[in-house]
């Protein structure tokens, strides 16, 4: 059974982006990497998301967001942190009022580098968290 | 034969009871023992009525006594109204009251009148005596632990509540004479009793606003009497007689026109309707008793009387124009109201509007149509009109608004809130089944208007109506549990209408078959089963299942398991669901609100234009009847 | 016999078919817009996926509310399929989108909120058109009951066409399609984020969407009754029709942005006034 993976809709945050990644997300739903064409949905709210794309690091008042956005997603959900600032901090890593990536305030499934993020690796890393999807499911069973 | 005077005088003599005595409590008994007495009797008469073989009664040719009687209470009320418009300042009121009074004495003295008799017992007074004994009896019962809310929590107002309850059941009183009356100058008698008392009501606290309010209803209430005044004389001089039946075979279009308009102006028709929304100010039973349960409801049964003269004539017309009209206005201006009360009261008009409208095409459908929609509109909205009073003695506020989330504070006053609201419009409840045979019988009867003022006003009822179940549904724990301040004789009265509200909708095609085709029979002499038997009985089937898909539904989704979140506020939910942060880092009331579309939608942009409209139909009406009459 | 096998067949099926349509709705949009689109079978990979979901909520009246929304469309889509009253089917449909109503401003949250207060405001802009098509069929075809409508010698349509103009529009609102799609919408991402469903997860949500499976089928049943009269060869003309008719509207959805609810109540109101009126009128008066 792996029809999970046919209909993953995502959510996506700006933790603190620059915006280059944003628009490089955005570009994937556009018509010439057309993202619905896996059956991904960008659909702006966690309570129909299963995955949680992140842009940018973490900061001091979004750190909250994250961490309340994740809790309304339901069961089995993937996280994607897109571009080097959600991966690790990038360049802002030793900021003051910086974190540092998402998995600093919540599990992150999948990284996607890049500074920004091209569509085609963050086609790639969606697809790749779909794969999770499944086993996530199958993990819940066994718990 | 003992059971008619019975019925008029146990709520006046329980009324005295009621003024004299000064001790609350023995009151509250006093009042219990008249509503059990008073529907006792109304049950007895029916019951009578029924074993003798449900033939109309026509009872008193001789009544020189009580007609004296009459006079001098009318002469007594024409100096009380002259007397309280000069103490307020309003002189040219009293005019009203001394033209129609003194017009209604000459005609009594010099007009040779045949002989006659003065009560009709048939099975449309009969019901109108039911509803006015159970539902009014119920809000007799309701008011008792009301007032005493009232006044704890209006402490400037002082406290007159013994005159407020004896007024109510002298008005039942009134009532019951009222419908059971065949004579026009005994209905009449009752008619201005009633405008009156309505006054008196709606002047209770006796604030600037609520005296305003109670001369506006009085004086286009003594605009209707007039009507009436006119009509008892035209038809005196005409055929000697004032019996109502002989106005309806009569088909005379003058004495006809004046009695319509004073079922419009009772019934608070555009464009007399302001009197009823000004009369919100009076302390809750009596906006349920007098301003939707019954006494209005006293216009709408006159004209129903009338509805086989209306058929098809310019009179008939124009009465069915002026509901519908109404029933799309009012129904659109509600929509701005967040008061519920004024909901209600635009509400109230616009049902009525409807029921005019019905009465006023005047041919067997609409008037089945009419009689059911006058029934259910008692009972539900007499309930509403309850709960919301009890909601406003617990909670301090009838603002709609403040209801938010009133199934969690309140419970018991949300569901009949709910059962109430479910029962204005909803399909398959009653009023809805009664909107779909009127629709059915305006197709029939070829009149496009009125089509299409009901589409529109059933959009625009069900927009208000929504907008208000969403409001108490809505799934929020306060911070402050609100003690629930309502009696036990108020949540007895709230609950019994709310079982018959439900037993009536259950029961439809046997008070279709038993109560409603009679009457139709009896006033138009045919009937014809306007929903078949089958028809009928799915609708049952449709309530039972909006009664028991939810429920079942209950029971079902109880078991899933379900993880609880905070709603969704962009990630900024504090938690509780009613506060967040915002940009300055700070926690921040959440505030959800309703459309009211005031500027589309409002009382300031909708009821003068509308009453211009309303009031030059009638008066280019009247200039044609007259004009008929004179040529 | 043949109503009970029409009306099993609706509720077994209208869901299959209705995401079906779905389907190939999304598949059009997408090559409209010059995508290669999602696969056909992708509304039942949705609804599977949904199903298989966490159950989450934010209160516990939510999931009964959507499954007395489920009920009661098929309920009304059940009485025309069986063949009974179409006026009263109309009705069932509103009192269904209350419930649906109901279960968002259950949930007491700010976008939800939103979304109900405009699907109540597209349910005003609706309501007329919805009673007077009722009427005007009764006047074409002297009944309501739709087995005595789809039994007449010509079709309804020739009696009614500014209704059925008046049909397109606020079918458009009912399937929640752009321009009229204020108060929730297929598209991703809106200004109210997923307005009336925003609350509603995995099950809930899937419960909704069967939910409009059963209303799309009983709004193009409704389209096909405008045409099926005696003969047996109008069947496929009821049918070509309500495909022509979905295709129109998906045409509209890519075409057309957002209105605020101003226009749109000034124009279903208008449309309905013109077109509605004026055709109810020249019904009466022939």
């Amino acid at each position: 059974m792996d029809r999970l993976k046919k209909s993953p809709w995502m959510l996506h945050y700006d933790a603190s982006s620059c915006n280059g990644c944003d628009i490089e997300v955005l570009a994937c739903t556009m018509p010439r990497f057309d993202l619905e064409r896996f059956g991904i949905i960008n659909t702006g709210n966690p309570f129909h998301a299963d995955i949680l794309l992140i842009t940018g690091g973490v900061n001091h008042q979004s750190a909250q967001v994250v961490k309340q956005i994740y809790s309304q997603m339901p069961n089995p959900k993937v996280v994607v942190a897109v571009g080097i600032c959600a991966c690790s901090g990038g360049i802002f890593k030793d900021c003051y009022n910086i974190y540092g990536g998402v998995d600093t305030v919540i599990p992150v499934d999948v990284y996607v580098p890049g500074c920004a993020a091209r569509p085609q690796s963050i086609i790639d890393g969606v697809l790749q968290a779909v794969e999770l999807l499944e086993k996530k499911k199958e993990e819940a069973h066994h718990e | 034969m003992y059971l008619i005077p019975a019925l008029t005088l146990i709520p006046f003599i329980g009324a005295i009871l009621i003024f004299l005595d000064s001790n609350s409590k023995r009151r509250g008994y006093v009042i219990y023992g008249t509503v059990a007495l008073m529907m006792l009797c109304c049950f007895l008469l029916v019951g009578q009525w029924i074993l003798q073989g449900a033939k109309p009664w026509h009872l008193y040719p001789q009544t020189g006594f009580i007609d004296l009687l009459m006079q001098v209470i009318e002469v007594f009320l024409m100096i009380f109204i002259v007397y309280k418009s000069f103490k307020h300042k309003k002189r040219w009121i009293s005019l009203l009251a001394i033209s129609q009074t003194v017009l209604t004495l000459w005609v009594e003295h010099s007009i040779p009148l045949v002989e006659s008799t003065h009560t009709t017992v048939d099975s449309l007074a009969l019901l109108m005596c039911i509803l006015c004994s159970v539902v009014g009896g119920l809000i007799g019962v309701y008011s008792v632990g009301y007032m005493k809310s009232y006044h704890e929590n209006h402490r400037g107002i002082i406290d007159r509540s013994n005159t407020f309850l004896a007024l109510l059941f002298v008005f039942m009183a009134a009532m019951f004479g009222l419908v059971l009356s065949s004579n026009l100058i005994w209905m009449y008698f009752f008619w201005e009793v009633t405008s009156v008392i309505s006054f008196l009501l709606i002047g209770y606290t006796q604030t600037d606003e609520a005296i305003d309010n109670s001369f506006k209803a009085l004086w286009m209430n003594l605009l209707g009497g007039i009507g009436f005044a006119v009509a008892i004389w035209l038809c005196a001089m005409q055929n000697h007689s004032v019996q109502m039946q002989d106005i309806v075979s009569g088909g005379n279009t003058m004495i006809i026109g004046m009695l319509c308009l004073a079922g419009l102006t009772k019934s608070a028709q555009l464009p007399f309707s302001t009197w009823l929304f000004g009369a919100m100010v009076a302390p809750t039973p009596s906006s349920a008793l007098l301003h939707s349960a019954t006494m209005v409801k006293a216009g709408v049964y006159l004209l129903i009387r009338l509805a086989p003269a209306l058929y098809g004539n310019l009179c008939g017309m124009v009465v069915a124009f002026i509901g519908g009209f109404t029933f799309i206005t009012t129904s659109m201006m509600a929509i701005a109201q967040n008061d519920a009360k004024k909901v209600l009261a635009f509400s109230t008009i616009s049902n009525l509007g409807l029921i005019v409208a019905c009465a006023g095409i005047g041919v067997e459908q609409t008037v089945w149509a009419a009689i059911f929609l006058m029934i259910f509109h008692s009972v539900s909205k007499s309930m509403l009109f309850e709960s919301v009073g009890a909601t406003e003695n617990s909670i301090g506020s009838r603002d709609i608004e403040h209801m938010h989330g009133l199934i969690l504070r309140l419970p018991k006053l949300a569901y009949i809130m709910g059962i109430g609201i479910a029962g204005m419009y909803l399909a398959p409840f009653g009023m809805l089944i009664s909107k779909w045979v009127a629709l059915k019988a305006f197709v029939d009867s070829g009149n496009v208007l009125l089509v299409i003022f009901i589409a529109f006003g059933s959009a625009s009822t069900m927009f208000y109506w929504t907008k208000w179940l969403g409001k108490l549904i809505a799934m929020h724990k306060p911070n402050t549990p609100d003690h629930d301040a309502t009696r036990k004789d108020e949540y007895f009265s709230m609950g019994v209408l709310g079982v018959i509200m439900i037993l009536l909708c259950l029961l439809f095609p046997l008070l279709a078959g038993f109560v409603v085709n009679p009457i139709v029979l009896s006033l138009f002499g045919a009937t014809q089963d306007v929903l078949s038997m089958s028809e009928l009985t799915t609708m049952v089937i449709m309530v039972c299942s909006v009664l028991l898909v939810p429920s079942m539904m209950f029971l079902i989704t109880r078991m899933a398991p379900r993880d609880y979140v905070p709603t969704y506020m962009n990630g900024v939910n504090v938690g509780d669901n009613s506060h967040f942060i915002d940009s300055m880092g700070e926690s921040k009331k959440l505030y959800l609100s309703n459309w009211y579309l005031r500027f589309e939608f409002g009382r300031r942009r909708l009821l003068r234009p509308s009453q211009i409209v309303a009031a030059s139909v009638l008066i280019v009406t009247f200039a044609i009847l007259l004009g008929g009459a004179i040529g | 016999m043949n109503r009970y096998i029409s009306l099993i067949l609706y509720l077994l099926l209208a869901p299959f078919i209705g995401a079906f349509l779905d389907g190939i709705d999304r598949k059009i949009t997408a090559r409209m817009q010059g995508r290669k689109g999602p696969s056909i079978w992708q509304p039942f990979y949705d609804l599977y996926k949904l199903f298989s979901k966490q159950m989450i909520a934010v209160n516990s009246v939510q999931l009964l509310l959507n499954c007395s929304y489920l009920i009661f469309l098929a309920i009304a889509g059940g009485m025309v399929f069986f063949g009974t009253d179409i006026l009263m089917s109309l009705f069932i449909l509103s009192t269904a989108d209350m419930f649906l109503i109901l279960a968002a401003s259950s949930d007491s949250s700010p976008f939800s909120n939103i979304g109900a207060s405009r699907e109540m405001m597209q349910m005003m802009s609706y309501e007329p058109m919805t009673l007077l098509i009722a009427v005007g069929f009764y006047l074409a075809t002297g009944s309501f009951r739709v087995d005595e409508i789809i039994a007449q010698n010509s079709a309804a349509f020739w009696m009614m066409p500014g209704l059925f103009v008046g049909y397109i529009l606020i079918m458009a609102i009912k399937l929640r399609k752009s321009p009229f799609d204020l108060s929730t919408s297929h598209h991703a991402h809106q200004e109210v984020v997923k307005g009336i469903t925003t609350e509603m997860s995995g099950p809930t949500l899937a419960i909704m969407e069967i939910g409009e499976y059963y209303e799309k089928m009983l709004l193009l049943a409704v389209v096909a009754l405008f045409f099926i009269h005696g003969e047996p060869w109008s069947w496929i003309i009821g049918i070509l029709a309500c495909l022509a008719v979905y295709f129109i509207e998906i045409l509209i959805d890519n075409i057309s942005a957002r209105v605020n609810w101003r226009k749109l109540l000034d124009i279903c109101w208008l449309i309905t006034l013109l077109c509605g009126g004026i055709n109810v009128l020249i019904l009466m008066l022939i």
